[in-house]
């Protein structure tokens, strides 16, 4: 498996002209890699993301998968999204299992044995998000977590060549977020899927990846690239090493450059303090 | 915070008992100001009868039979019409909603035909289809049609655009999409835009019975007004009333059960 995104570039043109909101950018992914895109908002890496998708077109460049071009979105590049994509009228089971019915997915060379493993896997894949009492429970009764828990199981039963994350766990509270990602952690080792993450949190970034690319500010260019040392095993504790820790500030300080000067807003706030009083 | 100070918060909900109770003394308070004001001699009780004088009425109508052959057949053209308009204006409300190409051609078409008031087609209407049956339920279908149209385009263009976006990236086609995500991820709307829809049925029903019919509700009513029998046109009034608040429960009743799961706090 190999993610060939070859300059690819995007420019939104409006009544009021033409904004780059992403420079000739070029990267690759391989096998069981796990790779993160950081950077401020607006710094165009979910429209890289979007576009690897197939749901948005780039204004130049091309993105190829296993040498295949992408030209539009397709069941071998699964997505999860930041909000939450579930079909409200299908049952927890039924959403992960959606892809089966789908005319692309019925392969007719399946013997029926292999269905059956298909079936088993998508069972599987609920019991360990810890969904095996809620395989007929409807998305309303499931609370943040769990929703993105089955939106992952279903893209998964897909059998995607890479799985596009696009701040899937960013509207989640902090408790559930952190056990989102040790799930998907282990997941994505055990399963060996291809991952490519957006997100802004820069400490998720660093547990979850092999590999991460700092994206500047608009118009968004890759600033630097990473490769996170930690290995295979990553237990919660490793946060709180004096490694993480370095990574992280160098990361933070990547990031920080596209702020505003902290001399103006010393000057600001002075302003505000003057006239509070 | 007082017991009376929290019924009067904003949007605040109020006990189940405390607030049928107030339904009540909504229609209790109409009764109170019409038997009032129909014995207070103000007006003249020829044409504002007593509350007691309808009952009576309504109690001889009801055994009777007209009544019952005006409310079946008015029932009938409203089904016929209200069914006529639901198979044609639903697939061509998906049609629109899905294809920005269809809504251009389709969409300012209907709201300029949705403005033209109905009962001025009423001519055209009856000299295209007789007088016969086909002419009422003609009225019933154009006037409901066209904004049931734009309801359901409405419904289907509210929609998550994610929702498609994540069925695409599970392998969805086009074709799958329309069917196995715009369409039941429309349907809880869609009925709740028939529901009014069968509301106007019942408008343009009475309508057209008023101006060409010889029998049902509305034909009747005027009849009732010829011989100037008031408390039997008050008597169809609030059948009249009575049935549309009926089939409303009924479809709201269908909707919470053929659509549990959708998010009720929308709507």
């Amino acid at each position: 498996m190999k993610l060939e995104v070859r300059a690819v570039e995007k420019t939104y043109t409006s009544k009021k002209g033409a904004t780059q909101a992403l420079l000739p950018t070029s990267f690759e992914i391989g096998d069981a890699e796990f790779v993160s895109l950081v950077g401020p908002s607006g710094c165009g890496k979910s429209t890289t993301l979007y576009m690897i998708a197939g749901l948005d077109e780039a204004t130049g460049g091309e993105i190829r998968l296993d040498g295949q071009r992408v030209t539009g979105p397709g069941p071998e590049r699964g997505m999860v999204f930041q909000n939450y994509t579930l079909f409200p009228w299908l049952t927890v089971e039924e959403n992960t299992k959606f892809a089966f019915r789908l005319g692309a997915n019925l392969d007719l060379s399946c013997t029926s044995s292999e269905v059956m493993t298909q079936i088993g896997r998508a069972n599987s894949l609920l019991d360990l998000m810890g969904l095996n009492s809620f395989y007929n429970a409807y998305p309303r009764e499931l609370s943040g977590g769990m929703k993105q828990r089955v939106a992952i199981a279903r893209a998964l039963t897909a059998k995607p060549k890479v799985l596009l994350m696009d701040e899937p766990f960013g509207a989640l509270d902090a408790q559930t977020r952190e056990e989102m990602q040790e799930l998907l952690l282990l997941l994505s080792r055990q399963e060996k899927i291809t991952t490519l993450f957006v997100t802004h949190d820069v400490e998720e970034a660093i547990y979850l990846s092999t590999r991460i690319l700092v994206f500047s500010g608009r118009p968004g260019r890759i600033i630097r690239e990473i490769v996170v040392p930690f290995g295979v095993e990553r237990p919660p504790e490793i946060k709180l090493t004096r490694e993480f820790f370095d990574l992280k500030r160098e990361l933070l300080s990547l990031l920080a450059h596209d702020r505003a000067p902290t001399g103006e807003r010393d000057e600001m706030l002075r302003k505000l303090v003057a006239r509070t009083k | 915070m007082k017991a009376a100070a929290r019924y009067w918060a904003l949007r605040q909900d109020v006990p189940r008992a405390l607030y049928y109770c107030s339904a009540i003394a909504g229609f209790g308070s109409v009764v109170a100001a019409w038997w009032w004001l129909s014995h207070s001699g103000l007006v003249e009780t020829a044409y504002l009868p007593p509350p007691e004088v309808v009952w009576h009425s309504a109690g001889e109508l009801l055994r009777g039979e007209t009544l019952w052959s005006d409310l079946k057949i008015s029932f009938l053209r409203v089904t016929a019409g209200f069914l006529l308009s639901a198979a044609l204006g639903v697939p061509l409300g998906i049609w629109i909603g899905s294809f920005k190409l269809v809504e251009g051609f389709m969409q300012p078409l209907t709201e300029f035909v949705r403005y033209v008031p109905v009962p001025a087609l009423i001519p055209i209407l009856m000299l295209l289809f007789d007088l016969g049956e086909l002419s009422k339920v003609m009225l019933i279908f154009v006037g409901t049609f066209f904004q049931l149209v734009l309801m359901v385009a409405d419904e289907v263009r509210r929609v998550s655009y994610e929702l498609l976006q994540v069925s695409y990236t599970l392998g969805a086609r086009r074709g799958e999409v329309i069917q196995r995500v715009l369409w039941p991820a429309a349907r809880p709307g869609i009925f709740d835009a028939l529901r009014l829809c069968n509301g106007w049925a019942w408008t343009y029903l009475v309508v057209a019975e008023l101006i060409a019919a010889n029998e049902g509700l509305g034909y009747r009513v005027l009849k009732f007004y010829r011989f100037v029998q008031t408390p039997k046109i008050f008597v169809y009034l609030i059948l009249l009333g009575a049935v549309g608040l009926l089939l409303d429960f009924v479809f709201r009743k269908m909707n919470q059960r053929l659509f549990h799961w959708a998010d009720t706090t929308k709507r």
